[in-house]
């Protein structure tokens, strides 16, 4: 028996339909669930005090503040680095070997999986640097992690600018410097923006790597050096070990608020913004 | 005064880029050095095809490994790959833009949410849920192969639909306008069409189920045996990292590297495969 | 955009770095860091809670690792505590080392589970693989679902010396966690699951295993009835001085011994 095209196009739009609803459901799900039995639990104490009794009781600030450390360290050392780098690609060179070599580095090392970063973060900063557990060790890690990612996306939005705008700069007398201060990087960013924006949500939401890096101490840091518990590490220790299932959901309640701020509003935001400054 | 803020910002740009391929170097340098001990002391046959991992006695095989690996990615891709590409023709062909509008955000937040919590919400749910109707500890491939395919939905939805949306739009008007349904163009003209894509997006999803460890750690059992079915459990190589290097030193923490090498080198090859098909589309 | 922003952007973040550089600079000598066996973890965190009080000024950071990382940590002085959670082998007895307390190991099932006694033997045999049915001991006919620790868990190596003996090995099919939580929650979820954690963490959602009649109990350990048990153990490279002596000293002290024994275990 053949279908006639337009049974096959009556099946087909309901298959899609049903795949791109489930998937939507599945969402919900995790997310309903995860909110239901963890948003009761979040309140200024439980922002504001530091576990006690191994997360059984108190709040997280600690891991708050231990994870928006590691964060900032992670950003302030791969941004700077993955941008140049991606300026140096895309403006100072010619096609050739060595920009092929680094954006297949650069490329493969996006795709390697976190827990390498932690390996080799525990034996490097953490073992044979002496920097100990700490956010140091922690966001340095994470720094190494997202650079990759960051190389590519800010590479990405450069290389899309239109070439015109950088002759049209050039034949104003505008020098190289000034052609991509003035010229290409305004233009590019709002990709570079997404591109640190979602860095910065991969640093919040990682785990294995920190795990391995940045500690398990519970204690407010008070330094680049101290030890530290970031929030994603910290809701899985409360929920494998079983110590207190209603921090643990409360934790993960406030990351997943914490991604889609992040990842949905503020990307939205950005977007939008420059979108109206063009 | 000009021409030395020339040279001095491309100086700039060129130690930052130096800086960057050398942290990238030193991580790939530092990965192999540490792990190729464990293939001149083991052997690499030994160590590929060893059927044993018992560390405490020396033994060290990660065959059981590689098939977990495998069974579990496949098994991912076989749930996800569908439903993923269904999802892109969906938002670039049938959805209502304000369906987009929620669709969209929702694959970002689908991203973004912490692999532990994946992990979780199946220990809580799909675990149960197979071991009550399936049988079996519920801790399996198949509980794996769920969590994952979850997780590599937006790497395939977001890419196939950047290929799709990105055809020439005479493409899909000139099929239409020869009379065949929406459906038929999809099939015969879209989908070949941005082919290079979806395959590209394919194979980094594969890339990325294959080098997920917290969400796995906790639905997989990791048990180092071969598995009879997908109700068994297995362990990957991320999980046995994952599980294991707190406590590793010496030998055995060599021999992690080297199971670190070894996924190292299978996603390098993936992605230079996606990287190739792509390349090859664009030429 | 112009190049004097940027220069002022360039200046300010370097302040900002400096600025986050400057505390690490502090010395840091009142800190101590313990780490190891994620089973002395929980009560070595309780132990320090306590200790803060009171010594406000001294640091006491507990990291989790394994017992093997403990060991290493301690010989190659990342952490001036290591904490193990099994005795030490015969090429780690170089080390300074005080036992803490003793942890009772329970074999754990599930509450709906008709089993209640076992012999050392049938869980040895459970664990090898050789009886893979409920039935065979005495329970329904269903399959058992074994679940150990990982490689480098001083809670495995424990149960291997005392249960598995030298020969016998824990069937490479078992499904295997990384700590007592998970355990104690998949054994509390699958009624056919069995597996072993700290006596002190069974509660009301699992059920501890007779072992030839003797019930895992705090009591029968300290009588010797109960043959299940292991050291927690403090370890260093060498006799520790100052901060580190003064948190080990607490923990042996009656009021240590005493938040132990509430937690569990079985004081020195």
């Amino acid at each position: 028996m053949k279908l006639s095209p337009k049974t096959a196009q009556k099946i087909a739009k309901t298959l899609i339909w049903s795949a791109a609803l489930f998937v939507l459901v599945v969402l919900v799900a995790i997310i309903l669930y995860i909110l239901i039995k963890g948003l009761p639990m979040i309140n200024w104490g439980f922002l504001t005090a530091i576990p006690r009794d191994m997360g059984r009781s108190g709040g997280i600030s600690s891991t708050i503040v231990g994870t928006a450390m590691v964060t900032a360290v992670a950003i302030v050392i791969a941004v700077p680095l993955g941008i140049g780098t991606a300026f140096y690609l895309a403006e100072y060179t010619k096609e050739g070997m060595i920009t092929r070599i680094i954006r297949f580095s650069a490329d493969s090392l996006a795709g390697i999986p976190s827990i390498v970063y932690g390996l080799f973060g525990y034996i490097f900063f953490v073992i044979y640097l002496k920097m100990g557990w700490s956010v140091l060790s922690g966001g340095l890690t994470l720094s190494f992690m997202i650079l990759p990612t960051m190389i590519r996306t800010s590479e990405e939005a450069i290389i899309t600018v239109p070439n015109a705008y950088r002759e049209a700069s050039f034949s104003l007398g505008g020098t190289k410097w000034q052609t991509i201060i003035k010229t290409v990087f305004p233009s590019a960013l709002r990709g570079i923006a997404n591109g640190i924006i979602l860095s910065i949500g991969r640093c919040i939401a990682e785990t294995a790597a920190v795990a391995l890096t940045a500690g398990a101490v519970l204690r407010m840091p008070t330094s680049l050096l101290s030890p530290t518990r970031t929030m994603a590490y910290h809701f899985y220790l409360l929920a494998t070990e079983g110590i207190s299932m209603e921090n643990a959901y409360g934790t993960a309640a406030l990351l997943i608020i914490l991604i889609f701020f992040i990842n949905v509003v503020v990307n939205a935001g950005v977007n939008k913004f420059m979108s109206k400054g063009k | 005064m000009k021409k030395f803020k020339e040279k001095l910002s491309g100086r700039i740009f060129f130690a930052l880029a130096l800086s960057s391929i050398s942290a990238l170097a030193l991580i790939t340098v530092f990965i192999i050095y540490k792990g190729a001990q464990t293939f001149i002391d083991v052997g690499f046959f030994k160590f590929i095809f060893g059927m044993s991992w018992s560390p405490g006695r020396d033994e060290f095989g990660i065959f059981p490994m590689i098939i977990g690996t495998v069974t579990v990615t496949l098994g991912a891709a076989a749930i996800g790959v569908p439903i993923g590409i269904c999802c892109s023709i969906f938002l670039a062909e049938f959805a209502p833009s304000a369906l987009q509008n929620i669709f969209r955000p929702a694959i970002q937040l689908l991203a973004g949410i912490p692999s532990v919590v994946y992990g979780f919400w199946g220990l809580l749910f799909v675990v149960p849920l197979i071991r009550n109707y399936l049988g079996g500890p519920g801790l399996s491939i198949l509980a794996g192969a769920i969590i994952l395919a979850i997780m590599i939905l937006p790497t395939i939805i977001t890419i196939s639909e950047v290929s799709l949306i990105s055809l020439p739009r005479h493409y899909k008007d000139g099929s239409l306008a020869l009379g065949l349904t929406q459906w038929q163009t999809i099939c015969s003209v879209q989908l070949p069409a941005a082919k290079s894509g979806i395959v590209a997006a394919v194979i980094l999803g594969l890339g990325r189920a294959m080098g997920e460890t917290m969400a796995v750690i906790m639905v997989l059992g990791n048990a180092v045996a071969l598995p009879d079915s997908i109700l068994a459990p297995v362990r990957t190589f991320t999980t046995n990292i994952g599980i294991e290097m707190g406590y590793a030193s010496g030998e055995h923490q060599q021999a992690l590297f080297a199971t670190g090498i070894v996924l190292f080198v299978i996603i390098m090859m993936l992605n230079s495969l996606a990287q190739y098909i792509t390349r090859r589309k664009a030429k | 955009m112009n190049v004097l922003y940027l220069k002022k952007a360039i200046i300010i973040s370097l302040l900002i770095l400096s600025i986050c550089l400057l505390p690490s600079c502090r010395g840091a000598e009142d800190r101590v860091i313990a780490a190891g066996s994620t089973s002395v973890q929980p009560y070595a965190e309780i132990l320090a809670e306590e200790f803060a009080l009171a010594y406000p000024d001294t640091e006491i950071d507990i990291q989790g690792g394994g017992s093997a990382a403990g060991i290493t940590a301690a010989q190659s002085g990342t952490a001036e505590i290591g904490m193990s959670s099994r005795a030490l082998k015969d090429d780690e007895k170089g080390l300074w080392v005080v036992e803490i307390a003793k942890d009772g190991l329970a074999v754990i099932i599930n509450p709906a589970n008709a089993v209640s006694d076992l012999t050392l033997e049938q869980i040895r045999d459970i664990y090898t693989n050789d009886i893979v049915n409920w039935g065979e001991v005495d329970g329904s006919d269903a399959k058992i679902h074994i679940i150990a620790r990982e490689e480098g868990s001083g809670t495995r190596s424990a149960f291997e010396d005392l249960v598995m003996g030298k020969d016998r090995l824990i069937t490479p099919k078992a499904i295997i966690q990384g700590s007592n939580g998970t355990i104690r929650q998949l054994v509390a979820g699958d009624p056919n699951a069995i597996g072993f954690i700290s006596l002190g963490l069974v509660d009301g959602t699992v059920k501890a295993l007779r072992l030839g009649g003797v019930e895992a109990s705090k009591e029968n350990v300290i009588s010797g009835s109960y043959k299940l048990f292991r050291p927690f153990l403090f370890l260093a490279e060498r006799e520790p001085e100052g901060p580190a002596k003064q948190f080990i000293d607490f923990a042996l002290s009656e009021e240590g011994q005493r938040i132990l024994s509430n937690e569990g275990l079985i004081p020195e």
